[in-house]
């Protein structure tokens, strides 16, 4: 009996310190959270003029950019999956995966191969350990992106989309396998501390329609000037808007992963808080059975001396 | 119409200076180009410079850009560099010491930037 109880005794112990850490993970996303949206705040002007910018050439001029023109046959697309380095987030890379699996049967459908560039570490072993094929990853920095993270996916993105596809088999100077005809980014979008939802934006070839508020009442756009050509301003507004979208996708999975791993500390507190309640009942139990124990030893102890001196 | 310029000073990550100015000289691509109030809407590109801000009121504002946009509209200026620092963000040493790290890993882009703080230091000095 005596075992059982020091049994339960380190059980209870060990939830407890298990419920500290999970606590303490608890506040750190919390506090965490705060400091990613003041990030997607303070990102917000940027692309908002930049967005604003595309929007203004792509309305005045009719340049067929390759960065927005759809090619006639798209056969390859490149799918960026953002998930997270951690885990102990619920089933945040999970379900991030799992979007792009759907996104992936998808082109698939339509015809299109699919080249896989990933971000964050959960999504590198997921590939890894079923021995997928992927072009690139990056990984450290899931929770708090930098704009240097988002420009050097960026940069290799834009070059993959604008090399040109070679039918020529023996030309294979350039690798084959980079050239792509679009671009896709799956990312967890984050509604509110509660909800954040797995998404996927087209980011190649460029709509520019999202995002786009549609000009209030007599503030149409101006007709800008163009200087040096509407063409050279396009090739280099075009990669930094990528840049900035990728930015903020970075932003709004790192926020959702933080709340995501909030929410999961919390139902883990909960549930250490749970077992401590259930195995202090049962040592409670098993203490005071091993205390009645000892009284009915001790009792049928005395009974039997007192027996042996009365038969003398 | 000609009131006073709005200007935006904005680098990807945060909103670096906005504020009412009189004028604002920039580098484009096409050369050095200053704005008054009034000026026709355009969209150009900077090249890695000094940009040069004058407010209404207060001392001029000088601010090291990287490649980036310019956009003029309706008396909005808006400057748009990835990077972007003002003259009182950067210190010499620091810079001195990222242009040694960017010349020792080759790596063009920060050697660049570095580039541009120092020649914004050589101004103002």
């Amino acid at each position: 009996m005596a075992v059982s109880l020091r049994e339960y005794r380190a059980k209870i112990k060990s939830t407890q310190s298990m419920k500290k850490i999970t606590r303490a993970m608890e506040l750190i996303a919390a506090s965490r959270i705060i400091k990613a949206q003041q990030q997607a705040a303070a990102a917000a002007p940027y692309a908002r003029e930049l967005t604003r910018a595309v929007s203004a050439v792509a309305t005045f001029s009719d340049v067929d950019h390759p960065l927005t023109t759809e090619k006639e046959n798209p056969t390859r697309a490149a799918v960026l999956i953002i998930s997270s380095d951690r885990g102990l987030a619920g089933a945040y890379s999970a379900s991030v995966l799992k979007e792009a699996e759907r996104l992936g049967e998808k082109l698939r459908g339509e015809g299109k191969s699919v080249d896989y560039y990933l971000a964050g570490r959960k999504a590198e072993t997921y590939f890894k350990f079923r021995q997928r094929d992927f072009i690139e990853s990056w990984t450290g920095f899931s929770d708090k992106p930098t704009y240097d993270d988002a420009r050097t996916m960026g940069n290799t993105l834009v070059a993959a989309f604008q090399t040109e596809e070679s039918d020529d088999v023996d030309e294979a100077s350039v690798d084959p396998r980079l050239a792509v005809d679009e671009l896709h980014i799956v990312f967890t979008r984050f509604r509110s501390m509660l909800t954040q939802e797995p998404s996927t934006i087209r980011l190649l070839p460029l709509e520019v329609v999202e995002g786009t508020e549609p000009p209030a009442e007599g503030d149409l756009l101006p007709l800008y000037e163009f200087e040096p050509s509407t063409n050279e301003v396009l090739d280099a507004l075009l990669p930094k808007y990528v840049h900035s979208r990728i930015y903020y996708c970075l932003l709004q999975a790192a926020a959702s992963e933080l709340a995501a791993r909030q929410k999961a500390m919390k139902s883990a507190t909960d549930n250490a808080e749970d077992l401590i309640q259930k195995y202090t009942r049962i040592a409670n139990q098993a203490r005071q059975a091993g205390i009645t124990q000892e009284i009915s030893e001790i009792v049928g102890g005395a009974n039997a001396l007192a027996d042996a001196a009365g038969s003398e | 119409m000609a009131g006073p310029l709005q200007i935006e000073l904005v680098a990807a990550d945060r909103v670096v200076w906005s504020g009412e100015a009189s004028e604002i000289i920039a580098r484009t691509s096409e050369g050095d180009l200053g704005v008054l109030a009034g000026h026709a809407p355009l969209l150009s590109l900077l090249v890695p410079g000094v940009v040069m801000i004058k407010p209404l009121e207060g001392p001029i504002v000088q601010a090291a850009v990287g490649d980036g946009f310019l956009s003029v509209a309706d008396d909005h200026v808006s400057i748009l560099s990835e990077d972007t620092w003002l003259l009182e963000e950067i210190d010499e040493t620091e810079v001195r010491r990222e242009l040694a790290e960017a010349e020792a890993a080759n790596d063009d882009d920060a050697r660049h930037r570095a580039e541009v703080k120092l020649r914004l230091l050589g101004k103002a000095a």
